[in-house]
């Protein structure tokens, strides 16, 4: 921070002369309409019939805030809006770039489902603790996270989020909720605390929190920094946030505790959160540190791709083994940033749009079928395909979807993904890839056989129809997610084209570093 | 000045990382709450420490005449000190609501979420 001597400035390089265009508003608003929605839902906090409605409007408002944003990201590159009147690096500014967009677009998507599926799966009570609130402040902390260009604006982010999310863990106080939450707490405390470390060394080196500003200057401190340090701990915290193995114990310890679709929102969106950091900060922040990292990452995305479904196959509560499905996901989204060629990056993407939707409905359709069969356990659920089909063909669909077997989604992340290792000669790890991939359909395909084709023991009737009726709107629910993912399945053109877009302002940023400097890098 | 700062960050640093070894669990947030200030000395000596000069430019000035301390760490601190502050509050009563349910403060007895010998799960039917 040396501070020139000279006694006149040219403030128009400071600062913003103009007004921010309207049109550029939505930058902000994904982060300020579920902010604001948040907010005035915590100021009628006792008319708990509100609740529902209103946090739905608000989702799609700002589903539909999400879309523009892409959408013009798409058509004219990466947006730059920033806050006050100071031009970065001084003051603190949204970049919406491909990557960021196309992330926040998928989330709020996804928390939308949650909205409409909580309707049905968080009563009065849990609607008077506050789950709307807390379920918008936490769309509002990941989509700043997706959308902000400060390294310590994304941690207070970080922060915003994951306070919403112990909210929603602890929801309801069951003994099971405080153990868990504990755990969860804990650890995740400990992984932004070692974000900031790595904060404040980045700070003390480089004199500047602005990420484009970082990686326009991080060249020139290479020699005289601890820049290596710096990445390793972003590496270590955004590991942490992603359950990414050995970093992942924290995950099978909580995520099956809360309701369900509380459940289903975590699986989905947070630990994207940490992929997406990690992408943005090794690529764009650390590009050379992140290749002397890349076979310490490669053999972390294998351990946990393979060991995280593994213990997937050793549970028998349903929800763990979810939890187990979402850790082996991490890993194959962190065998693209291992690669770091654009064609790896482009799956790691693609594998993340899919993995939001996809771990959502998973968690979902478990929550059905605790409904449809009254147990969580693979010991006494049984006889679902006989009582409820439609929840058969639904769930047969998922299994195929989180295996990676066509026609679903799961398959063209992997197939692109497998191809970037073969190109790069790492055998191995696609070979971890499609290890992965049979061990989940072994998982999975167990979860179906048990659960919907073997008879009850009892050989009675399994639920009654007023269960089926009641079930009819998780039904519509889970399908609203599905369909996106048999989509992206049969016709993956578009959104692979997305991807690349993504990873191609990933590999060479510099589209990005000049839609925040325009007059260049040191202005 | 930071070589002072970075001897009593270091010593933080280490005594937070015995504490939250421990598996009781009001050590461990202690240890976590000892953590938080760790990091915030760290910012403190990162954005290097002056106090003599305020950062305040004088009139007929657009850039302060000589080196000035440095604001912006200060602005970190605060917001870091805010935001752990919180979450302790947050985790101090998640860990006396955990010692009321479970009725311990062990973390290895902590199995409610994970209870032990759950078995396999059936090998078929």
């Amino acid at each position: 921070m040396a501070v020139s001597s000279a006694n006149t400035v040219d403030l128009g390089a400071a600062m913003v002369t103009a007004p921010t265009a309207l049109a550029d508003w939505v930058v902000i608003l994904p982060v300020a309409l579920p902010i604001l929605g948040g907010a005035i839902l915590l100021m009628v906090r006792h008319q708990v019939r509100l609740h529902a409605w209103m946090a739905v409007v608000v989702a799609a408002a700002t589903l539909a805030a999400t879309t523009a944003l892409l959408v013009r990201v798409i058509a004219e590159g990466a947006l730059v809006m920033t806050m006050g009147r100071w031009l970065p690096p001084f003051g603190i500014s949204f970049n919406a770039d491909a990557l960021g967009a196309t992330f926040a677009l998928t989330a709020t998507f996804v928390t939308l489902v949650g909205a409409l599926f909580a309707i049905r799966d968080i009563d009065a009570t849990g609607r008077r603790y506050g789950f709307y609130p807390f379920l918008l402040l936490m769309l509002a902390g990941v989509n700043g996270s997706f959308l902000t260009g400060d390294l310590f604006n994304l941690y207070v982010w970080f922060e915003v989020f994951v306070i919403s999310s112990f909210g929603l863990l602890v929801l309801g106080s069951e003994q099971r909720q405080i153990d868990g939450a504990s755990k969860y707490a804990v650890l995740n405390l400990v992984a932004t605390t070692v974000f900031l470390i790595a904060t404040g060394a980045l700070y003390g080196t480089l004199g500047t929190l602005n990420m484009a500003d970082i990686a326009n200057k991080v060249g020139a401190a290479r020699e005289t920094g601890p820049l290596m340090t710096i990445a390793t701990l972003l590496l270590l915290a955004f590991g942490m946030k992603a359950a990414a193995f050995p970093l992942n114990f924290w995950l099978p310890a909580s995520y099956h505790t809360p309701r369900i679709v509380t459940s289903a929102l975590f699986g989905g969106l947070l630990t994207k959160v940490g992929i997406y950091a990690l992408l943005r900060s090794m690529m764009v922040l650390f590009p050379l540190e992140r290749v002397v990292l890349s076979d310490l990452i490669a053999w972390v995305a294998g351990a946990t791709m393979v060991l995280g479904i593994m213990g997937a196959l050793a549970q028998s509560d349903l929800r763990r083994i979810v939890g187990f499905v979402v850790v082996s996901g991490i890993g194959v989204m962190l065998a693209g940033l291992a690669l770091g060629s654009p064609l790896g990056l482009a799956g790691t993407v693609l594998y993340a749009v899919h993995s939001i939707l996809i771990m959502t409905a998973l968690y979902l359709l478990v929550g059905l079928m605790y409904e449809a069969g009254g147990s969580y356990s693979l010991h006494d659920i049984a006889g679902l395909y006989r009582a409820h089909p439609l929840l058969a063909a639904i769930a047969f669909a998922l299994v195929l979807a989180a295996a990676g077997l066509p026609p679903l989604s799961g398959l063209w992340p992997k197939v692109v993904l497998v191809k970037a290792s073969l190109d790069a000669g790492m055998w191995w790890l696609a070979i971890a890839i499609l290890v992965s991939g049979i061990l989940t359909t072994i998982a999975l395909a167990r979860v179906f056989a048990l659960a919907f084709w073997r008879d009850r023991p009892d050989a009675g009737p399994a639920a009654g129809d007023g269960a089926a009726a009641q079930l009819g709107g998780g039904y519509a629910i889970l399908a609203g997610l599905l369909v996106p993912a048999i989509w992206i399945g049969i016709y993956p053109e578009p959104v692979l084209q997305l991807a690349q877009l993504a990873a191609a302002g990933l590999s060479d940023p510099s589209a990005y570093l000049e839609a925040v400097f325009p007059l260049g890098p040191g202005s | 000045m930071e070589t002072a700062l970075s001897g009593l960050v270091g010593l933080f640093y280490a005594v937070a990382i015995y504490l939250m070894l421990s598996k009781h669990t009001i050590r461990m947030i202690l240890g976590i709450v000892i953590l938080g200030n760790a990091v915030n000395m760290t910012i403190f000596a990162a954005g290097r420490v002056l106090r003599e000069v305020p950062p305040i430019i004088p009139a007929g000035f657009d850039t302060p005449p000589e080196s000035v301390a440095n604001p912006l760490p200060q602005a970190l601190v605060l917001t870091a000190i805010v935001i752990s502050f919180s979450f302790f509050a947050f985790l101090l009563v998640l860990a006396y609501r955990a010692y009321q349910e479970l009725g311990t403060d062990d973390t290895d007895e902590m199995r409610v979420a994970e209870p032990d010998g759950e078995g396999p799960p059936p090998m078929g039917y």
